[in-house]
């Protein structure tokens, strides 16, 4: 068995059906919005969103043309063979769906301007890594387009504030962020760490389910009064006007300092685009959000 | 609101009977352009130099394009909207410059164009942002590609469409901007939001 082949078709699969198919949750979130969103406009930005996702589907095109910066999470297994081959399998895989699909190359040298044309380049794909124990390996790829990229915030609260300087740094980012970040958009928060710690928990709360709320029932209570928050601001579809503006809220926290309150909140656009596998040992692979099409 | 399907060459007449809530659909011609098009489009009129085509009576489409080469042929994959307040310094020149009657694109734009769209007779069409195939499936024929130099994304790429849309219409040529209007009631709503969260703002 070639390990680095297994490794790149599996990132390949994954990255492509993200690129195209949405998963189930938040296209029955989207379903729903349509179904119970009462402003006219709105209501046609959400149809023209589920046709999308339906074509999107039939003609195994990408849902959307800002095929975003591609990002990779890779659980390893502590016991997990071949771990140096991964990252040389995720640029080739990067590479070779950049062509195949096709992506859209969105990977440009900041100094320059100049585009690699592949998606690849210095720190992309990124691949954030974890330690788990076991023999086996889980792979997610995210892939983030740039209109909810641009509104991400991150900030330091006054401690003294508390979880009320939170919510008014949540919803000041989402009444700023208006149409830009092409809601009905999924809010990823976190506080806690440092600058970038909260940062990078909020983006990964991104991969979570809609309907996979925080284990702790006080941050679950949060979640839920701030989705309920966020979708009074009237923002609707596309910032068009409209009851729904957020289709979920997740967060997440580390410990803080004493005197840091670091926070940061994430935004997703409706085209939440994910998908993961696992690599067992033996070399056999399960797609964990996707059935597998080939 | 009303649905309008409209062939171009689009007049001056036809787009100002347009109000924001609107439906638009665009059959004909669509051209687009992001931010480097455009500068290169004003430079070349400042200059007296021609552009590939003309655009009078068109749609002008804010979108970098996802396109593949199926033998000599150029086939649209995906094409939704980008970001248009990125040309909102150019766009009020380039409707006045080129005559364009419908500006198609996501996220609204503001009061320059608003103001060059009630002065010379055109619209803002929200294209949904995101639907992408719903967009390259309304591209019948990609009939050319201009200014390829700048790259895929920004280059200028002339499509032939059939009922391209829906697009709500966000500005109309009467001064009314719906991404104004929405920005006016969330911030109102934003107080109501600080009361109900216990936030003294």
């Amino acid at each position: 068995m070639d390990t680095a082949k297994v490794l790149e078709n599996v990132a390949f699969n994954i990255l492509k059906q993200a690129v195209i198919y949405l998963p189930d949750d938040i296209k029955q979130a989207l379903k729903k919005a349509y179904a119970e969103e009462t402003s006219d406009t709105g209501k046609t930005q959400l149809k023209a969103i589920l046709d999308n996702v339906e074509l999107a589907e039939k003609y195994e095109a990408p849902v959307c043309q800002d095929t975003g910066t591609i990002i990779f999470y890779v659980k390893a297994g502590a016991e997990a063979k071949d771990l140096d081959r991964v990252e040389s399998a995720l640029i080739g895989a990067t590479r070779r769906a950049t062509k195949e699909v096709p992506l859209r190359p969105n990977a440009v040298e900041p100094f320059t301007g100049k585009n690699s044309g592949d998606n690849t380049g210095r720190y992309l794909p990124y691949v954030n890594w974890e330690i788990v124990t076991g023999d086996g390996m889980e792979m997610t790829v995210m892939t983030k387009g740039g209109g909810s990229e641009n509104v991400c915030l991150g900030g330091m609260i006054v401690p003294g504030e508390g979880i009320k300087g939170l919510k008014k740094f949540v919803v000041d980012a989402v009444v700023k962020a208006g149409a830009q970040p092409c809601p009905p958009t999924i809010l990823g928060i976190a506080m806690g760490g440092g600058a970038d710690i909260s940062m990078k928990l909020a983006k990964k709360t991104l991969l979570l389910p809609l309907n996979e709320h925080n284990p702790d029932p006080e941050i679950a209570k949060l979640e839920k009064e701030i989705f309920e928050a966020v979708n009074m601001t009237g923002i609707g579809p596309m910032g068009l006007g409209g009851k729904t503006t957020v289709l979920g809220v997740h967060i997440d926290y580390a410990y803080r300092h004493p005197a840091s309150f670091p926070a940061a909140v994430a935004f997703n656009c409706w085209a939440s685009r994910r998908s993961s596998a696992r690599i067992n040992a033996d070399g056999t692979v399960e797609y964990l959000t996707h059935k597998l099409k080939s | 609101m009303v649905v309008y399907k409209l062939k171009t060459p689009i007049s001056e007449e036809q787009i100002r009977k347009l109000r924001v809530n609107d439906v638009l659909y665009v059959t004909g011609t669509v051209v687009t352009a992001r931010d480097q098009a455009h500068r290169r489009a004003l430079e070349f009129f400042k200059e007296g130099k021609p552009i590939p085509l003309s655009l009078d009576g068109l749609a002008v489409f804010h979108c970098g394009p996802v396109v593949a080469k199926k033998g000599e042929k150029w086939v649209a994959v995906a094409a939704g909207p980008t970001t248009s307040t990125r040309m909102d310094i150019f766009e009020d020149e380039f409707i006045k410059d080129f005559k364009v009657r419908v500006v198609i694109g996501k996220g609204g734009m503001g009061k320059r164009t608003t103001d060059a769209m009630a002065k010379f007779g055109a619209v803002y069409g929200a294209f949904t942002g995101g639907a992408a195939v719903l967009a390259a499936r309304a591209i019948k024929n990609v009939r050319s590609v201009e200014w390829f130099d700048l790259g895929m994304p920004e280059a200028m790429w002339v499509f032939e469409v059939e009922e391209f849309g829906p697009l709500a219409v966000a500005i109309d040529s009467h001064g009314n901007n719906l991404f104004t209007d929405v920005q006016k009631s969330v911030e109102a709503n934003k107080q109501k939001i600080y009361q109900k969260l216990g936030i003294t703002s």
